[in-house]
């Protein structure tokens, strides 16, 4: 599958690819939680590329972030991962499915142009090309060789570094589009607890219990944890004293708080192999040691 | 007329512009692709329906070379692309143009799936009898005794017969030809494109670099009197005994012609009989581009 992560990578192939992930590595367990396939999900094909991860935490968000992520497949021609885990892949909650008409679509980015005038990996200066679909007479090739504005394969250093360059920024220059938060009480906080997923639920709840005692702690849940929200990150390292970070492996997503906080805020990562989530009293702990 | 102004009839199929290709001197997938355009000429098929998917190898370059829709896939997965194609579009006419080692090997499952679904492709096989852009390495399709680069002391493997792998999968239409057989196969992949239901045509195809200089069988010209003195038409034969071996007789012609229901006719017949009057054809546009 992940050579095909690639394939849709460099063909700009709009997709959706759901991880439902469980403890591993291998068969590991089945139907337990774990948050371990993050950077696998960033990283899981040869070459350089970037695509854009969700992590939902609810039934309804499941739904509405499936939605997005077609969406964002579509305007950016990238491949999207829904990122969930076991526990959120097996929840049952209330879920509110608007009337169809109140879904925003994006539609595919199909050419206007002739066929004459059509490059099939020419763009229009947001990075992003139009499609056309077999069948219309535009003869196109599609090929998961570097390629030229044509299509054609060209391996050249200098196609190369021009195609790749070009997958990369049109994610990234976008990023603060594509970044998806949930914040709270980050406005004076001391320590601010770093989540997604499941975990996030977990989170809240320390959060609280660390309220209550009087910590100043905030709350940055990751909806987006790819492009990884650096820039939101950095802020936040400027005023605030650490980052603790709970998730399901042991420790992927905190290295890129780490990286991101340059030094300027320390990192507590708060590492769990799966098969159960955190309980809120192991984050707690962790939470009061960041504010000594 | 001079010479200068003879066009010849299959370039306006082909990216000129994309020439010279890769292959080899005495490579027969030229002579394929010859063939196609040919036959594409001679059916009249409106090549505005034509989408062309390749897998990866030498003839998975066949899809950068043809002047249609055109797919250069993963390795293996020429199948399952074109099946996506046919579903979101059923009017295309879809040809999976690609290698033994490609089709058969790392692609077998999709093969004989896609045979017995009977999705309505055309599924133009070229088979050089090994591994031929990397290196000539076995295949399952190599012949006993024959010398690769992996199997410096001859091949031991039994081999697939492809013919009997498709037909017994369920395939409408099997045929085998060489690159002796121009005319032959450019009739076939005509007629494959007046069956609906999965179609199969091997061509069976000399790699001069590696398969015939390794096992000391000449250049291009020494296979294709070899094609010649030892194929034998028997159209019909049965697909049990059409199996190949290193320098014996080679059976080609056509050898399955049968109707089936195809896929998305099965589909609809057990949609119209589960769910009666509630059944909604399908719309013709899917796409959300407006």
């Amino acid at each position: 599958m992940m050579e095909h992560i690639g394939y849709a990578a460099m063909t700009e192939t709009p997709c959706v690819f759901v991880d439902v992930q469980r403890g591993g590595p291998s068969t590991g367990l089945p139907t337990l939680p774990a948050q371990a396939d993050m950077m696998q999900a960033r990283w899981g094909s040869h070459g350089d590329y970037e695509i854009i991860a969700l992590c939902p935490n609810c039934p309804q968000e499941c739904f509405d972030l499936t939605i997005r992520a077609f969406n964002f497949s579509e305007e950016f021609r990238v491949p999207v991962m829904l990122m969930m885990d076991e526990v959120v892949g097996h929840m049952t909650e209330k879920v509110v499915i608007p009337a169809a008409d109140q879904i925003e679509v994006v539609p595919r980015r199909h050419t206007r142009k002739s066929i004459e005038d059509y490059l099939p990996y020419a763009t229009n200066g947001d990075g992003v090309p139009e499609m056309a679909h077999a069948g219309e007479g535009y003869n196109f090739h599609v090929t998961g060789l570097t390629h030229d504005e044509r299509g054609y394969p060209n391996m050249t250093p200098q196609t190369q570094d021009k195609l790749v360059r070009r997958l990369q920024s049109k994610i990234l220059d976008a990023a603060d589009r594509i970044t998806l938060l949930d914040e709270e009480g980050l406005e004076d906080a001391e320590v601010v607890v770093i989540s997604y997923g499941i975990t996030s639920r977990v989170a809240q709840r320390a959060v609280e219990l660390a309220r209550e005692q009087g910590f100043r702690v905030g709350k940055l849940r990751l909806i987006t944890c790819w492009p990884f929200p650096e820039k939101r990150i950095r802020e936040l390292a400027a005023k605030t004293k650490a980052f603790v970070v709970p998730e399901l492996n042991l420790g992927q997503m905190v290295r890129e708080v780490e990286r991101a906080a340059g030094g300027r805020a320390r990192t507590f990562a708060i590492p769990h192999a799966g098969g159960s989530v955190h309980r809120p009293e192991d984050i707690l702990r962790v939470i009061v040691e960041a504010t000594r | 007329m001079s010479i200068l102004d003879v066009v010849n009839p299959v370039e306006p199929f082909l990216r000129t512009d994309r020439m010279p290709h890769i292959w080899c001197p005495g490579c027969g997938i030229g002579t394929t692709v010859n063939c196609f355009a040919r036959a594409l000429i001679e059916s009249k098929v409106d090549l505005q329906s034509i989408a062309l998917v390749s897998g990866i190898g030498c003839t998975g370059r066949v899809a950068g070379y043809v002047k249609l829709d055109s797919f250069h896939t993963t390795h293996g997965r020429a199948i399952p692309f074109a099946t996506g194609l046919k579903l979101a579009n059923p009017k295309l006419n879809v040809v999976v143009y690609s290698g033994d080692g490609d089709l058969s090997a790392i692609g077998g499952n999709h093969l004989i799936h896609a045979a017995r679904r009977n999705i309505d492709l055309k599924v133009i096989c070229v088979n050089n009898l090994i591994y031929a852009m990397t290196g000539g390495q076995t295949a399952p399709t190599t012949p006993g005794h024959a010398i690769t680069s992996t199997s410096p002391y001859g091949a031991f493997e039994p081999a697939f017969n492809l013919p009997h792998l498709v037909e017994a999968a369920g395939a409408v239409y099997v045929a085998r030809w060489t690159t002796f057989h121009v005319r032959q196969l450019a009739r076939s992949i005509q007629e494959a494109f007046q069956k609906k239901g999965f179609s199969f045509i091997e061509v069976i195809s000399p790699c001069p670099t590696l398969y015939q200089r390794r096992n000391r069988l000449g250049d291009g010209l020494d296979t294709m009197k070899y094609y010649k003195e030892k194929s034998k038409v028997r159209h019909g034969a049965p697909t049990g005994e059409v199996g190949l071996t290193m320098t014996g007789e080679i059976v080609v012609g056509k050898f399955v012609d049968r109707d089936r229901p195809d896929y998305q006719e099965l589909l609809r017949a057990q949609m119209v009989e589960s769910l009666g009057e509630r059944y909604v054809e399908p719309s013709e546009n899917v796409c959300s581009c407006g």
